[in-house]
């Protein structure tokens, strides 16, 4: 592993439509290791700035350092490679519903395998042992076969986890993996992140609305509002006034 | 008590005096067209007297001339199945190119007009078309089915393309794969059990069909059953029409099954 800034976002700007911007000029750096949530509330860029980092969502401006390379002009097959490298977990899952859990986890290695031999299920050996071994991890070993719209919420995503460490991700991000879960499968599910994170040596970053959730499990925390960063640092110096700096008000503090 | 003034001059149910126009504009058409055309009831009692003659004269069916319907029947087949597995392996791309969902603009306009275009003539029109290009046979027969099933699967697999969740495709492209592989593994799976539906829809379509291009002379039963009309041999006619009920429903027994078969994998296993 690479020490240092594993990834840095440089004057990142994106407007949907011209002259409202979402984001506005945000700088980060983020080490080559650790849990960091990014938390605000819903409509403040959190899920913009989550997908321009692997370009789902195309930035206006700035600049998005990965592996020495600025992913903002990356394209083609050099933005696939980039995007092989970096996981990511969606908060409705985004599981290919028709395909069974086996051939959804498979997916995270489709940057890897031609099409033909995709298409014909022939992945390498190694990559299917990685599977059961995943599976096995994320207790879902008697669920292979089955198909991914059978499975409950915590089930998929799990599944959806673990298609994205498939990828062996240099980062894995995660946009609200536990927002339409309940609060003890969220738990489990930012445990099951925050290990395989750990274990794997990868760094995360995690988009989340609740704050006790964040300060639970995160190393750091990044508090956004109106397209800025407001907070930056450790979960304990996080204020009463930070909150209602980055969720405006004070009642809900009470 | 609550008092309420009413406005005077209220409307419950507004009138709405252009449709009201629009259907007595439809029966004055239809009194009119059918004056034109002299269809009355007297006329239809003449035809009734001359129908029943008619299915007089077909039974019994008369099967001695079961080579020539069996031959018929075999190239029906052919023609049906033939120009089916040729249609659907050319919609498939056709109507990937013309989703609007995954490709872009100047890709989907082109795709459209042919799907359009081969939708715009019925089968027998385009049959005598390819009759006249390529000469009497099957090869025309074929050539014409083959465009109407483009036409017809091209359209719906392309809606179908343009309905699936592209949450799922999203996902898959967010793991770097490249577009073919983002193509079988986010978007095949979303409409295979759709595309099964189409494709034994068609080929019942097909077979159906096949049964009457030979009437313009591009192969099949069809030809067989034109001649017989209009020798008058009305117990050949019956021997055929029965014979092509039999076809029809064998074919779709099999669509059927193949339906069971391949869309097994697209229902929610309950366990």
């Amino acid at each position: 592993m690479e020490n240092g800034a594993a990834l840095s976002i440089q004057g990142l700007s994106k407007e949907y439509s011209r002259g409202k911007p979402v984001l506005r000029d945000i700088s980060l750096e983020f080490a080559g290791r650790g849990f960091t949530a990014i938390i605000g509330p819903s409509g403040t860029g959190k899920s913009t700035l989550i997908r321009c980092i692997n370009r789902l969502v195309e930035p206006t401006a700035g600049a998005i350092v990965f592996q020495g390379r600025d992913l903002v002009k990356l394209s083609g097959r050099a933005l696939r490679d980039a995007r092989c490298q970096i996981g990511m977990v969606f908060q409705e899952y985004n599981l290919v519903e028709r395909l069974t859990v086996m051939e959804n986890l498979l997916t995270g290695r489709l940057g890897y395998v031609a099409p033909l031999k995709a298409w014909l299920r022939k992945f390498p050996p190694g990559d299917i042992d990685e599977a059961f071994e995943l599976l096995e991890v994320v207790g879902l070993t008697s669920f292979a076969n089955q198909r991914a719209d059978s499975l409950s919420g915590g089930q998929r995503q799990r599944v959806g986890i673990a298609r994205a460490v498939m990828q062996h991700p240099k980062l894995l991000l995660a946009d609200e993996p536990t927002s339409s879960l309940d609060p003890k499968t969220s738990v489990e599910i930012m445990t099951l992140i925050r290990d395989l994170g750990t274990a794997k040596n990868i760094p995360i970053i995690v988009n989340m609305h609740d704050v006790e959730l964040a300060r639970r499990f995160a190393d750091r925390i990044i508090g956004m509002a109106g397209g800025v960063i407001v907070y930056d640092g450790a979960p304990a110096g996080l204020t009463d006034g930070h909150l209602k700096s980055i969720y405006g008000g004070e009642d809900w503090l009470r | 008590m609550v008092t309420v003034t009413v406005a005077a001059g209220r409307i419950a149910f507004k009138p709405n005096w252009w449709a009201r126009a629009g259907w007595i504009a439809l029966v004055v058409y239809i009194v009119y067209a059918c004056s034109l055309l002299d269809v009355t009831w007297a006329r239809f009692m003449v035809g009734l007297d001359n129908g029943a003659r008619f299915i007089g004269r077909m039974f019994p069916p008369n099967f001695s001339r079961w080579e020539i319907l069996a031959k018929g029947l075999a190239e029906s087949l052919e023609i049906a199945v033939l120009a089916s597995t040729l249609g659907i392996l050319v919609s498939l791309p056709i109507g990937l190119l013309a989703s609007r969902n995954l490709m872009p603009v100047w890709v989907t306009w082109p795709a459209r007009m042919f799907i359009a275009l081969c939708r715009s003539f019925h089968p027998v029109i385009v049959a005598i078309v390819f009759v006249k290009a390529l000469g009497f046979g099957a090869l025309s027969g074929i050539a014409a089915l083959t465009v109407a099933s483009i036409g017809f699967i091209g359209k719906l697999f392309a809606e179908a393309i343009e309905e699936i969740s592209l949450k799922q495709v999203e996902a898959v492209r967010a793991t770097g794969a490249p577009f073919m592989n983002v193509i079988t593994y986010g978007v095949l799976p979303q409409v295979f059990g759709r595309f099964m539906g189409f494709a034994t829809y068609q080929l019942d379509s097909n077979l159906r069909n096949s049964t009457m291009v030979g009437i313009v002379g591009a192969g099949g039963i069809g030809g067989a059953l034109f001649a017989a009309f209009q020798r008058f041999d009305y117990d050949f006619v019956c021997a055929m029409l029965l014979s092509i009920i039999f076809l029809i429903f064998v074919g779709e027994l099999i669509a059927t099954q193949v339906r069971a078969i391949f869309l097994e994998r697209t229902r929610v296993d309950e366990e």
